[in-house]
């Protein structure tokens, strides 16, 4: 399949300034990343608004809670290992616990950070982030959906965590595709076998959905953006209606989306599942499409993994 | 320099021994908490609230007020007391320290307690979430200011030195720290754990107007907050030096009232001490 591919961190930047241009309680902070997180853009275009705390990321977010406390709409930006393990305390004592008015938008997640190797790798963000009450956490997909939910998020009080990659990603949906926090999209409808997906694996699940179309197989294809709160409805009825789930996501299969959807199906609907992603190790340097081949998250994997659910489910 | 008459000052100083008496009297109560350090900080507390910031107990959220943040959450009891003193919450409910269900969590919680403006506990975010509500008056043109009280032991922290930088960076004269410099930290003397002095040095490396005054001292900490509102382009940093357990005699220095509260005769003996009958 052939989708233009698009830089989220792009879509983001120009967002921000968008919504600068809106609003004048947007105010966002960095800490010395703005021209790899396009935070930049926002700082030309509204310098008085923007905050460059330095390296110090522990003190951005306790500075961004204060600046929310004020009533501000506070978007906070670095890259997702520095982001969230660097200064977890500070995320849960300070804009988690009291509900703050915080938007913590990160980039380089995952492994296709690539040569910076496994020091910028974060894979286990999710699990961070998921485990903290009060925190919503998205995954956008693509570039189209991540205008999308920054506008969204701008609209809505309380924390968040919206997690970027580096690399140019696919482009699966445009602007003409609603978006909805919570309402996980079926992509792809199917009968046989649901794969569910976030963010740089959800272009990898509609080609692996299409390679098992070789084989005879019917797959549904499901974005769920949003990690947390997740989208029960969607994804159970998915498992009652195909029977198996093959979930991917560039993400420690430890503590990521594919355990949310396990415990989801553990409580509501058993079926047949496997989890797609990087095994508990740390990854290490090389070109993006070498560490998605050696780290599990490609095509095949996908389609080995939804043979392996359809072999259980009979 | 402004004079202030005998009377005013006393007046205080009543004020203070009333958030003393509460806190042994939470704190008794909850029979755990932080006394030492809430005993300490007392002085200071009574000055802001009663004196030196601008305020409205009937309103909460009023836009224009001036900010405190207790930085040392863990004097949440001296902070309660003089919240309960000035009208935020009644002084009745300050029995209630600790316990389920309770407005008065063990440390700060901005959601649950009227007046409380930032949930604190954890050491070292204080003085940067008041950066932060800085950043914003200055962005709104609001007068109101931000004062932060650190206990010394935060002085350890990392960030307390990146928002030390931060302040002085973006100019935040609308900042004054207080350092609550009771020379005493959990596990024993600050100078014995984690030297920090010289600490006015450090201080004024890092772009702050410093002030070092008596702590227990009330015409001294009204008269280093008014300098501090008159320095334009930095922030303002008072090292108060003061004794933990300020106000009953056997708390006084001892590392044992940190983080403990009194027995029967101990409370009792406090509250002669601090004046008056125990209840």
């Amino acid at each position: 399949m052939k989708w233009k591919e698009e830089s989220q961190r792009k879509a983001y930047g120009q967002t921000l300034v968008e919504l600068g241009k809106e609003r004048s309680d947007i105010v966002v902070l960095d800490a010395d990343l703005s021209s790899s997180t396009r935070t930049a853009d926002f700082a030309a275009a509204f310098p008085e608004r923007f905050f460059n705390c330095g390296i110090a990321e522990q003190n951005m977010m306790d500075t961004a809670a204060g600046l929310a406390a004020s009533g501000k709409t506070v978007f906070v930006s670095t890259f997702a290992v520095f982001g969230t393990g660097r200064c977890y305390d500070q995320i849960r004592q300070s804009i988690a616990y009291p509900n703050l008015n915080v938007k913590i938008v990160v980039s380089h997640a995952g492994i296709t950070v690539g040569g910076d190797g496994a020091s910028h790798q974060i894979v286990e963000d999710l699990a961070l982030m998921r485990v903290l009450p009060n925190m919503t956490v998205i995954v956008p997909v693509d570039s189209p959906e991540t205008r999308k939910v920054v506008k969204t998020i701008a609209k809505l009080k309380g924390p968040m965590y919206v997690r970027i990659g580096r690399a140019d990603v696919p482009s699966v949906t445009d602007d003409s595709t609603p978006f909805e926090i919570n309402k996980a999209p079926v992509l792809r409808d199917g009968k046989d076998i649901t794969l569910i997906g976030c963010g740089i694996m959800v272009s990898k699940c509609l080609e692996a959905a299409e390679e098992l179309t070789k084989h005879g197989i019917d797959a549904r294809v499901i974005n769920l953006h949003t990690i947390k709160p997740i989208d029960e409805k969607t994804i159970v009825k998915a498992a009652r209606e195909t029977g198996g789930v093959v979930t991917a996501e560039e993400h420690s299969v430890m503590m990521g989306m594919g355990s949310a959807v396990a415990m989801t199906l553990v409580e509501n609907f058993h079926v047949p599942m496997k989890r797609v992603g990087i095994p508990d190790v740390f990854g290490e340097s090389g070109a993006c499409d070498e560490l998605m081949g050696k780290y599990g998250l490609t095509v095949d994997n996908i389609v080995e993994a939804a043979h392996d659910v359809l072999k259980r489910k009979k | 320099m402004e004079v202030y008459d005998g009377e005013f000052i006393t007046e205080l100083e009543g004020i203070a021994r009333k958030i003393r008496r509460h806190s042994i009297e939470m704190i008794y109560e909850a029979g755990s908490g932080h006394p030492g350090g809430s005993l300490s900080a007392a002085d200071i507390l009574a000055a802001l609230y009663f004196h030196i910031m601008r305020h409205d107990p009937k309103k909460p959220d009023w836009p224009e007020r001036d900010r405190f943040v207790l930085s040392k959450g863990h004097a949440a009891p001296a902070l309660y007391s003089v919240l309960a003193e000035a009208g935020y919450i009644p002084v009745s409910e300050l029995s209630s320290l600790r316990k389920m269900g309770s407005r008065l969590q063990g440390h700060p919680c901005m959601n649950k307690t009227p007046g409380v403006e930032m949930s604190t506990g954890s050491l070292g975010h204080g003085l940067a979430a008041g950066n932060g509500m800085a950043l914003a008056a200055k962005l709104d043109r609001k007068l109101y200011r931000i004062f932060v009280l650190c206990g010394d032991g935060e002085m350890d922290v990392g960030e307390t030195w990146e928002a030390a930088m931060l302040a002085s960076h973006f100019k935040l004269d609308n900042v004054t720290v207080y350092i609550d410099r009771n020379k005493l930290q959990l596990d024993g003397p600050t100078e014995k754990i984690m030297s920090l002095e010289p600490l006015s040095d450090k201080w004024k490396a890092f772009g702050w107007h410093v002030i070092e005054i008596n702590g227990h001292n009330m015409k001294e900490i009204i008269h280093a907050t008014n300098e501090a509102k008159g320095i334009k382009g930095r922030p303002t940093a008072i090292i108060c030096h003061t004794i933990k357990g300020r106000g009953v005699s056997y708390m006084e220095g001892s590392l044992h009232f940190h983080g403990k509260a009194p027995s029967k005769a101990e409370y009792e003996q406090a509250m002669k001490e601090l004046g008056g009958d125990s209840k």
